[in-house]
């Protein structure tokens, strides 16, 4: 089945974020996130740095910085509670079991003093999945053989800086999937790896979910790698969604200025007649001091006087757009 | 260009501008460390030039009918055995402290510093050749170091400074040499280099600054280290010679009178402390306020 | 470890590439070990071996691109290039200068003629420098006069404001930040620039207006470029001839043209596989369509 064929329903939501935003002191970071993934839904989240976008991943999983705090709704299938008003003792319950996640760094998530397989056997013990540390090192070597790992018996008592980049970041799959969570979450999972690796990377991540039915949250600036594992995106750009849609049509008909301009500047064959490639102007703006209103409008070759009110979103959840002159609407007509 | 042409719309921010420039409006204020660092050492620094024109009694007057006297209102903090002022002498002391710990940190790091950096520049059987033998150094007490030089040129502040600056060479030449290891293992080394640097400029211009953190740190710890380190020595004889007072001293004289005085061994304990805290937050802060990273962070 | 270089292979031959007199840069069976640190009490380890015996010619005004993963020995390549590392072995010359065996000081001529942009410009900016001196250092160690005045011409060339020579590195972003290395690169009027994965490093958009900088500015100054970077689609877009690097050796060379649309060595036909776009995805490539040919897969197809 190819990654951009839409499922026509989508089954009963594993995660559902509504309203998420994430303040420090005076502004917001992630501003009025709300979406939700369904068992087994691949859905991208892409925008460069300093979109929100790992912050919104922090937030479902509980592990925003002390000096954030974080306000809406966040519900995974089956827990009573909302993961922003849960306890941290009842978070970390959920994480390694119920949600998973891979980092960008693996050498930076994984223990640099403990052997591999033992970091594997001991998210399987922490939740309970297997009871005695024999059945424990089985069950972990097992994981490490189905993420591809040659010789898992000799990788398991290998410490991380004994291991390649790829082989790292398959143990923290293997130990993110370990316990067959509802959600896996995985942010820049491949951006440190080489082109071969990030292939096998992405297979065994697209093969993992699968396996088990688990919910892809799969966040990368890389327009290109979501496309390929998701059905779903969700266009991130200032701490708001801008654009979401199923993958084929939203890179088909891209309705949003920044999703044209992403996918402008990350297709290398199309240049002008001088041979330059298409950008977007100007760049992110630090600290996340995105301009009041449309968050793009001082970017926007469409932006006008309307973009200083925030043009609300129109269409479904899943599939629309925060523009005040998407494309397609006949409304950009005139302008950019 | 495709759609993506248009320059922005008049009244936007400027692509060409640094990202920072929309803070720059914070000033650069001051770490809290180095506020508060430099507040007591510069009470301890005024009292030290205070002593040499005024001091409320003459510190060395010894008066037998004011013996052990407590604290009050001729005598803020009392007397000691030979009937001397504790305020005035602790003043006088400030001298000696500030004396020991400037002297003996100044030898050490100004020899120590460079020495490491060569060490860390040089050919690496070199490097490593005279890095054990300071290793072995670093392994001799410097009150062991002291005791020796009072015996051979006489027991006195000087000999004592001396030989504590001496000892402290070889912790600032490791500091300063795995510094400079760190820093020639870096890009900008490289970049450096391509650019057309000599070993001397690259010392100078990238070594130095960005093992500056590292050796103002390691300073104001040697520094605590020779302040502590001058008590020791004056406590068993071989420091500052009697009467001239220094903090050490006055607290191994008031050792024996704990139970009865225990003001006048709280007296130069808290101002030994409190000099020790002023030179590490000094050193903190300094190293902070010396970093432009940490900038925009203070100014936010 | 090396493995042997497959008929397919034509490294040791120029590509076809349009020749334009004396190579500026000629390697001839370039090797270079490094020592490793030592594990054992009775044997010392064997040496790292990071490229061994490259052949190629770069000449005047090609835009060179050297592709491949890490370990590949590519950034190696470059270093022995700017005779920042010397070779165990082999030849480099430039302008028929030797490169091999000399030391520091007898490199003057290249550091005028040669610079380099880094990876990543956080790490190659001294974050201690203001901008106005990480761009005059060239100058300033090469005692060239007008530091002021063209560090002022090089911040316009690189599209960043005047006032941001009093700056510090971290006050930039990461984009422009790689303008500032271009523009410190550029300080001495170099004619060959050198670029380590100069915008693998940054975002797809600031990735597009960084190659459109290095673009104009290889025009303008009729710069050679070496550029060496992981992705054969970002050195298809920038330059005319490839090579392609596998453990240390030269696998396939050729024009860019021809090495990405027609690889002939398998590693090199997996490496285009395995390049996630657009296109491919819209036409209904999932992720195991990356792993299309395997490294091993000798077959033609």
């Amino acid at each position: 089945m190819g990654a951009v064929s839409a499922r026509p329903d989508p089954p009963p939501a594993v995660l559902d974020v509504a309203g998420l935003s994430v303040r420090t002191g005076d502004h917001a970071l992630v501003e009025d996130v709300s979406f939700h993934l369904g068992a087994g839904e691949r859905v991208g989240l892409i925008g460069e740095s300093g979109s929100g976008k790992s912050l919104t991943a922090l937030a479902i999983m509980g592990l925003l910085p002390d000096e954030l705090s974080a306000s809406g709704h966040i519900r995974l299938r089956e827990v009573e509670r909302d993961l922003l008003s849960a306890s941290e003792t009842e978070r970390s319950t959920l994480r390694g079991d119920r949600l998973g996640m891979v980092f960008q760094e693996p050498m930076t998530a994984l223990n640099p003093l403990m052997r591999v397989g033992a970091q594997v056997a001991e998210v399987l013990r922490i939740h309970g999945a297997v009871s005695g540390r024999e059945a424990a090192t089985d069950r972990a070597r097992d994981l490490l053989a189905a993420v591809e790992l040659p010789d898992p018996e000799r990788i398991a008592r290998r410490y991380p800086h004994q291991l390649s980049g790829g082989q790292r970041q398959r143990v923290m799959l293997a130990m993110a999937l370990a316990n067959g969570p509802d959600l896996l979450i995985c942010d820049e999972p491949t951006t440190a790896l080489d082109v071969t690796v990030q292939a096998q990377m992405l297979k065994l991540i697209d093969d993992g979910v699968a396996a088990r039915d688990s919910a892809l949250l799969f966040i990368s600036h890389d327009l290109a790698v979501v496309a390929t594992v998701c059905d779903r995106i969700l266009v991130m750009y200032g701490g708001r969604i801008v654009e979401a849609g199923p993958t084929r049509a939203l890179l088909t008909r891209p309705r949003h200025p920044y999703t044209e301009g992403l996918m402008a500047a990350s297709d290398l064959e199309a240049v002008d007649a001088a041979g330059r490639l298409p950008t977007i102007a100007g760049s992110v703006p630090p600290d996340g001091r995105f301009p009041d209103g449309c968050v793009f409008r001082n970017r926007c070759p469409r932006g006008d006087d309307a973009c200083q009110a925030w043009p609300g979103w129109t269409g479904e959840q899943h599939d629309g757009v925060a523009c005040w002159y998407p494309s397609g609407s006949g409304r950009e007509a005139g302008r950019g | 260009m495709s759609s993506f042409g248009p320059a922005p719309p008049p009244g936007t921010s400027d692509p060409t501008l640094p990202v920072g420039a929309m803070s720059s409006g914070a000033r650069r204020s001051l770490p809290a460390s180095l506020l508060v660092g430099g507040v007591l050492v510069g009470a301890i620094a005024v009292t030290a030039l205070v002593s040499l024109l005024w001091t409320p009694h003459d510190p060395l007057l010894v008066e037998g009918s004011q013996r052990l006297q407590g604290p009050g209102a001729e005598y803020w903090f009392g007397t000691d055995r030979f009937g001397r002022d504790v305020v005035s002498r602790l003043m006088v002391g400030a001298r000696t402290t500030l004396l020991v710990g400037v002297v003996a940190v100044g030898i050490a790091g100004l020899i120590g510093t460079p020495l490491g950096v060569l060490m860390g520049m040089s050919p690496r059987v070199l490097g490593e050749t005279v890095m054990r033998f300071n290793d072995l150094l670093l392994a001799f007490p410097a009150l062991l170091l002291a005791v020796m030089f009072g015996a051979v040129y006489g027991s006195s502040t000087l000999t004592a400074m001396i030989a504590i600056g001496i000892a402290s060479i070889p912790v600032f030449a490791r500091v300063a040499r795995s510094g400079t290891l760190q820093v020639l293992a870096s890009d900008y080394v490289l970049a450096a280099r391509s650019a057309g640097r000599g070993p001397l400029a690259i010392a100078v211009r990238h070594v130095l600054p960005n093992i500056s953190g590292l050796v103002i740190v390691q300073a104001s710890v040697s520094f605590a280290i020779a302040v502590l380190a001058e008590a020791a020595l004056s406590f068993l004889g071989f420091g500052t010679q009697p009467p001239t007072p220094s903090w050490g001293r006055m607290l191994q004289e008031a050792q024996e009178l704990v139970a009865v005085r225990p003001f006048q061994a709280v007296a130069p304990g808290a101002s030994i402390a409190l000099a020790v805290l002023g030179f590490n937050l000094l050193g903190d802060g300094l190293r902070d306020r010396l970093d432009p990273r940490l900038d925009d962070r203070r100014g936010a | 470890m090396v493995e042997p270089t497959p008929s397919t292979a034509t490294a040791a031959q120029p590509g076809p590439a349009p020749h334009r007199g004396e190579p500026i840069y000629t390697v001839r069976g370039l090797t270079c070990r490094f020592r490793q640190p030592r594990v054992s009490l009775r044997r010392p380890t064997p040496p790292l071996t990071a490229i061994e015996g490259i052949d190629l010619d770069v000449h005047a005004g090609q835009r060179f691109g050297v592709v491949g993963e890490s370990g590949s020995g590519k950034s190696t390549l470059l270093r022995c290039l700017a005779a920042l590392q010397a070779p165990t072995s082999g030849s480099i010359r430039f302008r028929g200068q030797e490169l091999a065996g000399r030391r520091d000081r007898e490199l003057k001529f290249l550091r005028r003629e040669v610079q380099l942009v880094f990876q990543d410009p956080m790490a190659s900016l001294d974050p201690r420098m203001r901008v106005r001196d990480l761009i005059a250092e060239p100058l300033v160690a090469q005692r060239m006069g007008g530091v002021d005045e063209r560090v002022g011409e090089l911040l316009d060339a690189v599209g960043l404001a005047r006032q941001s020579a009093t700056r510090y590195p971290h006050q930039f972003s990461g984009g422009q930040r790689q303008r500032i290395a271009i523009a410190r690169a550029l300080a001495v009027r170099p004619t060959v620039l050198l670029a380590d994965e100069p915008v693998s490093a940054l975002d797809v958009s600031v990735r597009a207006q960084i190659l459109n900088l290095l673009a104009e500015l290889v025009e303008r100054y009729d710069l050679t470029l070496v550029f060496v970077s992981h992705d054969l689609a970002v050195v298809r877009h920038v330059c005319d001839a490839v090579a392609v690097m596998r453990a240390g050796a030269v696998v396939e060379s050729g024009s860019a043209e021809r090495v990405s649309s027609a690889p002939q060595h398998p590693y090199t036909r997996a490496l285009v596989a395995a390049v996630p776009t657009l296109r491919r995805a819209l036409a209904g490539a999932d992720p195991a369509a990356l792993l299309g040919a395997a490294p091993t897969d000798e077959e033609p197809t």
